[in-house]
């Protein structure tokens, strides 16, 4: 899986420990947005432990956790915490009071606005799917607004490790809906069989190219957003005087406010987007009949 | 900035698998099926509501039908019973004037009647105080200055009619 400019490397991080404190440049910024070995605690650092790393043929894969695997298991564990501690709520009454209340706003929103208009009825079996893509992204993108916390989504492989879900997730609702005869009659566009060997690979990179935009989409909007609120702040530094320091702290602040509507809506847009996908794979069953009559 | 590491990559998708497994039987689903239970539960209120709704109408003109069906009664009642009095006063009263009459004719033929027999008993009386004058004129001499006052006596005992 190599795109443009993305490479695989097994460990991301060795470069960038060989840094120096002198002075300041915007290259330092994107260390905050970056994965890193060691987890930043008000006054110190955790260093986390490095395994070696796995061969498989020609690939290396260090499974050592990083930044952003505590963060991501973090987010795992809140959800957890808070979907348990809601969905218990329900036992005692079935009328929602505070925080439930919340919850039951976005998951009604998720199963009402987002899966069934999408895919009918038969998406509601794939609610808690989406429900989980949903909270999932949007408790990661919180934990970057959070200090000393960081935003394992903007790491391009955890979006490539969701998409990479969501690719299987669409493809699997389509087999399932329509069948995988169907599904494979589908990939030859219903043309002429003499132009199966344009149109199968041009199918098939259609079928990636959904979730790759799925996963550039969270990254960068991720990224971008903490990276313009340390430029910002990095400007005082720059200058080297505080008279620019209100400024910069009331940009910052404004882009904050905007990074926490991004967040959300980021984590809704990811989930649209994979249910709509889901969707346009169930129903294509009547436009694989007139592909079918043409041919 | 694009470089993909492989480790992180497998984390999240295990994670996610995971919490997709985890969620799903422990929040999501029961959550969800007491959702729709609740909504059912909203449905059928609704509908109850609605029914009894209809219900409370339908007896409210029943109501209505009844009130207007008591006040036509009340009316009609009201109007018999005038007539039923007007009637019987009239009765009443023709009853009362015939008797009257009647009452009025047995009177004067009881006066009639009496006054015939107490003109019979005067004749009587007369004739009887005639015989004793004649038995008095009888018995004593028969002067003229006697039988002046003999008839004078008569006379005077007869009652002034």
């Amino acid at each position: 899986m190599t795109m443009g400019q993305a490479t695989i490397k097994p460990d991301t991080l060795i470069h960038h420990s060989t840094h120096g404190e002198e002075g300041f440049s915007f290259t330092h910024l994107l260390e905050h947005v970056k994965d890193s070995r060691e987890i930043e605690l008000p006054g110190t650092h955790l260093e986390l432990p490095r395994f070696d790393p796995i061969h498989i043929g020609s690939l290396t894969i260090d499974l050592s956790p990083t930044k952003h695997v505590v963060f991501l298991l973090l987010a795992a564990i809140v959800l957890i915490t808070i979907a348990i501690l809601t969905a218990r709520r329900y036992k005692k009454s079935l009328v929602p009071t505070g925080f439930t209340n919340l919850m039951e706003i976005l998951v009604l929103f998720i199963r009402d606005e987002v899966a069934l208009p999408s895919m009918g009825h038969t998406g509601v079996k794939y609610v808690p799917f989406l429900l989980t893509t949903f909270f999932f992204i949007l408790i990661m993108n919180l934990a970057g607004l959070v200090p000393y916390g960081a935003t394992a989504t903007g790491n391009i492989a955890v979006t490539a490790g969701l998409a990479t879900i969501a690719f299987f997730m669409i493809q699997l609702s389509a087999i399932r809906a329509q069948g995988l005869k169907h599904y494979l009659a589908h990939l030859t566009g219903g043309v002429h069989w003499a132009l199966w060997p344009i149109m199968i690979p041009i199918e098939i990179l259609g079928l990636f190219t959904k979730p790759f935009a799925l996963c550039m989409r969270l990254f960068a909007n991720m990224t971008g957003g903490h990276i313009v609120i340390l430029s910002l702040i990095g400007l005082i530094f720059l200058f080297k005087s505080f008279i620019v320091a209100p400024i910069s702290v009331l940009f910052a602040l404004a882009i904050y406010m905007l990074e926490l509507f991004v967040a959300f809506l980021q984590a809704y847009v990811f989930t649209m987007l994979t249910s709509l996908f889901m969707g346009l794979g169930m129903q294509v069953e009547h436009s694989t009949e007139t592909h079918e009559s043409h041919s | 900035m694009f470089e993909i590491n492989p480790g992180l990559m497998i984390w999240t998708s295990i994670t996610f698998v995971a919490l997709v497994i985890v969620l799903t039987k422990f929040a999501w689903k029961p959550m969800l099926t007491m959702i729709a239970k609740r909504e059912e539960q909203i449905r059928e209120a609704l509908t109850q509501a609605e029914k009894a709704r209809a219900e409370a109408a339908e007896m409210m003109r029943q109501n209505e039908q009844n009130l207007a069906r008591a006040e036509d009664e009340y009316r009609r009642i009201l109007r018999e019973g005038k007539e039923m009095a007007e009637k019987l006063k009239d009765e009443i009263v023709s009853k009362a004037r015939v008797q009257a009459e009647q009452e009025l004719l047995k009177a004067q033929e009881e006066i009639q009647r009496s006054l015939e027999a107490a003109r019979q008993e005067l004749k009587s009386e007369v004739a009887e105080l005639a015989i004793r004058a004649a038995e008095k004129i009888l018995n004593e001499s028969l002067d003229a200055q006697k039988h002046k006052n003999i008839i004078d006596s008569v006379l005077r005992q007869l009652p002034k009619n």
